[in-house]
């Protein structure tokens, strides 16, 4: 069997581990795609091949040896790089990290995707301080998208949008504050999972607004969305804000029908400021699982604001010192963002903290009567690279701070999504699936019940 | 013309010894003025004195 690069997650594992295809040639088969693809892509900032081929021998040297393997063995994998990895520098994008000493340790989440025998092959090309929705960045230059190449990754988890986006690796870890995992996820046209708040352990990766930091990961399929998550569940002592509930799989539940969950449409403020092709995105999806309701999020423009306010304060603390000593080794619009956080009086932050308390009641009490909100991932389509304007119903709005504008009230109370991919032409475009708390299966349930209906696919990258 | 934020940039600056070079004030203006446009939808909306900040979802 040879590792072809439409090959999922599942039948990489289930080859593996059955002996039709070693680990090496797994591995061997991402790798050689990197090197044919990445200088087109810019997805990798590194590629970890020593260590990955390593992994591989020592996962195929377990199987000869009749010894169990863990239900990612041999599958190849990349994460965003502000995810630690042992004798790499944690660069976050930026130049000023990339003269921290390398990690002495892998981040959790990569410990525990390599302990379900999964390979790491590299790390992943953001925007600086994922501080971005464009997957541009000014030091290593922009991941660009695998359906067109003149068009954004999304960001910040560009990298990691481009690389799964591209098929050079079918799973990819990334980060989500305020969108970062859907954005990448709806322009590259592949599936993501932000989980609820706390659910997975950010140990050992670079910060960025504390209230909001996510981990989460992509995939061209729900049943490897599923299977990456579970591999990563877990409470986790070194991450102060990581849940110490049990594990709880959902790979055992994503089959199970739809028919009992309340579905809505998210009305109002997520209706609004989006393109056609968001619309239609929209509707696809809602038909195709009979929802008709809409039910209006309170206050969802609010919610926005208060996000935006919290991030640009906590990320201007995170960075203070740097922005004193090192200025001008920032991507100067990351840097200026940060000068004005660092300028908001603080008792708009907290008020901001104290409406985000509200507002988790509001949707706390929605969720007695829905199960599943449908909502844009992103108002477009992927822009072109550099784009600045884009004009929607005659009036020109800028693109950067319009990108993010319905998956921020989201993220902003911690609830789980799921990024499905609409394969419109010529570009696809994601939905979000939105759940309450803690209830990833619903909302990977109802992804996996899009994909069976054909309704939402990883397309085949077609600007490669 | 100084604009309405220079002195508030000026003073901030120095209280937090944090540079604004000449060159870069017209974006931090900007910027500054994007953050309080949106942290003042939030200052409007009244909540009752007893409300708590939320920083985690509680487990």
């Amino acid at each position: 069997m040879t590792a072809k690069p439409d090959l999922s997650a599942a039948d990489i594992a289930k080859a593996v581990a059955g002996g039709k295809l070693s680990a090496l040639d797994a591995t061997e088969a991402a790798l050689a795609r990197i090197t044919q693809h990445d200088g087109v892509l810019n997805a990798f900032t590194d590629v970890t091949a020593d260590r990955a081929r390593a992994k591989a021998r020592a996962i195929d040297a377990d199987i000869a040896a009749g010894k169990e393997v863990g239900p990612l063995a041999g599958v190849p994998f990349a994460v965003k790089n502000l995810f630690d990895v042992a004798g790499l520098p944690t660069r976050a994008g930026s130049k000023i990290n990339r003269d921290l000493p390398p990690a002495r340790r892998d981040a959790t989440l990569v410990e525990r995707m390599e302990a379900a025998g999964a390979v790491l092959v590299g790390a992943l090309n953001m925007g600086e301080y994922a501080y971005d929705f464009t997957g541009e960045n000014i030091h290593d230059g922009p991941s660009r998208n695998p359906h067109d190449t003149t068009r954004m990754s999304g960001g910040s988890s560009g990298g990691s949008g481009s690389a799964v986006g591209g098929a050079l690796v079918p799973i990819a870890l990334g980060s989500d504050t305020n969108g970062s995992i859907r954005v990448p996820s709806s322009f590259c046209g592949i599936f993501g999972l932000k989980p609820t708040y706390g659910r997975l352990s950010r140990a050992r990766s670079f910060p960025f607004v504390a209230s909001f930091d996510h981990l989460g990961p992509f995939a061209r399929s729900v049943t490897d969305l599923a299977l990456a998550y579970d591999a990563m569940q877990g409470p986790d002592a070194d991450d102060a804000a990581c849940t110490t509930r049990g594990l709880e799989p959902t790979t055992p539940l994503i089959a199970n029908p739809v028919s009992d969950l309340r579905i809505a449409l998210a009305g109002g403020y997520f209706q609004k400021n989006v393109f056609p092709e968001a619309v239609e995105a929209v509707s696809r999806v809602a038909k195709a699982l009979g929802a008709t309701s809409v039910v209006e999020i309170p206050e969802a423009a609010r919610a926005r604001a208060a996000a935006y306010v919290i991030s640009t304060t906590e990320g201007a603390s995170l960075h203070l010192d740097r922005l004193r000593k090192r200025p001008n080794d920032f991507d100067p619009a990351v840097r200026d963002r940060l000068i004005a956080g660092a300028m908001v009086p603080a008792p708009l932050v907290d008020r901001a903290q104290k409406f985000r308390r509200w507002y988790r009641a509001q949707l706390a009490e929605l969720f007695k009567s829905v199960d599943v909100l449908i909502a844009p991932a992103t108002p477009c389509t992927a822009p072109k690279l550099g784009q600045v304007n884009f004009n929607l119903d005659g009036v020109e709005l800028p693109v950067r701070a319009n990108i993010g504008i319905h998956t921020q009230p989201i993220s902003f109370i911690g609830l789980p999504v799921v990024a499905v991919p609409v394969p419109l032409e010529p570009l696809p475009i994601g939905v979000q699936i939105i759940a309450a708390p803690w209830r990833e299966d619903i909302a990977l349930r109802v992804a996996y019940a899009l994909e069976t209906m054909g309704i939402v696919a990883a397309p085949a990258p077609r600007g490669l | 013309m100084a604009e309405p934020l220079d002195d508030y940039i000026d003073a901030v600056s120095k209280a937090l010894a944090l540079p604004v070079e000449d060159a870069w004030r017209p974006a931090v203006r900007a910027n500054l003025e994007v953050s309080l446009r949106l942290a003042r939808l939030v200052d409007e909306f009244a909540l009752p004195d007893e409300t708590e900040p939320a920083p985690i979802f509680a487990v």
